[in-house]
């Protein structure tokens, strides 16, 4: 297995490199109907860690992430012609998968925030709701939790009851946040989680996502180089629907192997 | 070179300017004579209705047109001046004067007395019902055919269909009706009719599926006019369903929600205003058309009450009094005259009020879901 994964060339392999795989993608290769956007990706995340995603427009990040909780589910003739992914030891393309149980332990924070039109409160507790949770006092202690956990607690506290959609852009992503890890999920998944964010918000974030990832093993795909650089310990390119290089973030913006990622992080090309 | 050619500067009488000036009119008038049309429209049925429906002394409102059934009316002359008594009055009076009233000399006009409170009802009635089946067959496909359906053959064959079906004229939908609810749809009886279509015994006690029709029937009228709604209520449905944001249903599926889920807590909620719109424009379609219930629902007379019936079941099987077919009938199968007309306008402005209402209603009901519901 160990062959078909990217060498790490890594002259300075951290502790953290040891940790326990969470995600590994096996030779996937995936279709959206006829054209193929994905081939033969080979990929290991470990746990607490922050693992970026980076590349062109249409190079297959994005896909990837939405594998990772089956969300590629929803678009209609997507497949997986080959390959895996196996999260806490099974593969989660097999027809025994509860998806539904998967995606409350792969939670999913989207480009655009997307909270409920209902109070705060409502939005952080609804993946509690929907799992039978009425106990009030564990949804305030929730409630609590997340959003402090997503460092929106301060700001919000007084005004709980309040839309969700009365937040800035930036405080509405974070309780979008909030909203996930409410459900306690191992793994957070971000597709461009900052992308209609401003510079200050989007500082916050990735703040935030330091913070996180004691908890959580995050996925973050990003389009801004410097944010990969600034908050992900692990950084894969892709190009074209191919992972061209994974290593430690550092190794890929400092001394890439591959010529494509040394012309991309370097801005000449995407 | 000097600038001497003032060609652009406007000219009074230059014929590309005529064509500006007469396009721009037609416009307009255009425009305006849908607020002329309108006005008469609605100004004649108030005026003329207004007479029937208020009155000029206490309580201002002509409450017998309101609560009585339809009567003949009797005009006379009694000691030089001139009398008009619905039916049920002039038995009274007739008693109260000691006439007897088999000799006395009236001229009677059928229809022309009493009131229209049985076709008020049936009319509710029959926006309730049919509204009620409507919007929940009209949700169910809707959320089948925007959430669950994928583009296939054969879903673009029923996408056809439901666009076709709304050209269908309603006179079509009356003899749909007349044909499948009330000559030939099943009921569960005892006693079948001996020229039931099929009999299928059901070996439970003596009861035998019957296909021998719903008879002229509520429930005949509720299917018929649900069917003639439906297209509207799919399509309004189906489009305030895709309004709402892809991105609360993939945040709820994101958090573990299943497919159902997600549709009842975070797609049908933010559709319901939408889906209350195109409700409006169902109930005056259904509260309006003659032709589908005339055939399957409606009685040009029916004194007794929805309610007084003797079995609970056969509530569903009476025909009822409905306004638009109260109007027709008033206007066009008894001889017309004065006060035939004074009925005409009357039913008409009840009618309009009615219709005004419910829609009220809907139109209140949208907007706080709309408040409630905002994104």
């Amino acid at each position: 297995m160990d062959s078909t994964l990217p060498k790490f060339t890594s002259s300075r392999p951290p502790a953290a490199q040891l940790g326990r795989v969470m995600i590994e993608v096996r030779n996937l290769d995936f279709f959206y109907g006829e054209k193929q956007a994905l081939y033969d990706i080979n990929l290991r995340m470990f746990e607490k860690q922050v693992t970026a995603f980076i590349g062109p427009s249409g190079c297959g990040k994005t896909t990837l992430l939405r594998c990772i909780n089956r969300m590629c589910d929803l678009i209609e003739a997507t497949r997986v012609a080959k390959g895996e992914i196996v999260i806490g030891g099974v593969n989660i393309f097999e027809r025994t998968i509860d998806v539904i149980e998967l995606r409350k332990r792969v939670g999913m924070v989207f480009q655009k925030s997307n909270p409920f039109p209902k109070s705060i409160y409502e939005n952080v507790i609804y993946g509690l709701k929907i799992q039978g949770v009425t106990n009030k006092a564990r949804l305030d202690e929730v409630v609590e939790r997340s959003l402090r956990g997503a460092a929106l607690w301060d700001e919000v506290k007084d005004r709980l009851h309040e839309s969700g959609m009365s937040l800035s852009g930036g405080q509405q992503q974070r309780l979008c946040i909030a909203r996930a890890i409410a459900v306690e999920p191992e793994i957070l998944l971000m597709d461009e989680p900052c992308s209609a964010l401003d510079p200050i918000a989007t500082a916050k974030v990735e703040e935030l996502i330091h913070e996180l990832k004691k908890s959580f093993t995050i996925v973050i795909v990003t389009h801004n180089m410097q944010q990969a650089a600034r908050v992900s310990d692990k950084t894969a390119f892709f190009y074209l629907g191919r992972l061209v290089e994974f290593n430690e973030t550092e190794q890929i913006f400092i001394n890439p192997t591959d010529p494509q990622t040394e012309a991309y992080v370097s801005g000449r090309f995407g | 070179m000097t600038f001497t050619d003032n060609s652009f500067q406007k000219k009074s009488k230059s014929l590309p300017r005529t064509i500006e000036q007469f396009s721009f009119w037609a416009f307009r008038l255009a425009t305006y004579l849908i607020l002329i049309a309108a006005s008469i429209i609605f100004g004649k049925i108030i005026y003329e209705g207004g007479k029937t429906v208020f009155r000029s002394e206490f309580p201002f409102i002509n409450v017998p047109f309101l609560t009585q059934a339809p009567q003949t009316l009797h005009v006379f002359e009694y000691k030089g001046e001139k009398m008009e008594m619905s039916d049920s009055e002039f038995r009274a009076w007739v008693t109260a004067q000691g006439i007897d009233g088999s000799t006395f000399k009236t001229t009677s006009y059928s229809y022309s007395g009493g009131g229209i409170m049985p076709a008020i009802i049936g009319t509710l009635l029959l926006i309730a019902g049919s509204m009620t089946i409507a919007l929940v067959l009209g949700i169910f496909s809707a959320v089948y055919l925007s959430e669950y359906s994928q583009d296939t053959k054969f879903i673009r064959l029923i996408r056809l269909s439901i666009v076709n079906l709304a050209g269908v004229p309603s006179i079509v939908f009356g003899l749909f009706g007349f044909s499948l609810f009330v000559l030939i749809a099943p009921i569960i009886t005892e006693t079948p009719k001996n020229d039931a279509l099929w009999v299928i015994p059901l070996f439970f006690g003596n009861y035998v599926l019957s296909f021998q029709g719903w008879g002229v029937s509520l429930l005949a009228g509720w299917f018929t006019l649900a069917f003639m709604v439906l297209p509207i209520i799919i399509t309004a449905s189906e489009e305030a369903l895709r309004a709402v944001p892809k991105g609360f249903r993939e945040g709820a599926l994101a958090l573990g929600a299943t497919k159902w889920l997600t549709i009842r807590t975070a797609v049908l909620p933010y559709a319901l205003p939408g889906i209350l719109t195109s409700s409006v424009l169902g109930i005056s379609r259904v509260a309006g058309e003659t032709a589908p219930i005339m055939f399957t629902a409606a009685f040009a007379i029916r004194d007794q009450l929805p309610w007084q019936v003797q079995h609970w079941q056969d509530f569903f099987f009476q025909g009822v009094m409905a306004l638009p077919y109260h109007i027709y009938v008033v206007s066009a199968k008894i001889p017309q005259n004065e006060y035939t007309s004074r009925m005409q306008y009357g039913t008409a402005f009840v009618f309009l009020v009615i219709v005004f209402i419910i829609a009220l209603t809907s139109i209140i009901l949208r907007n706080r879901a709309r408040a409630k519901y905002r994104w």
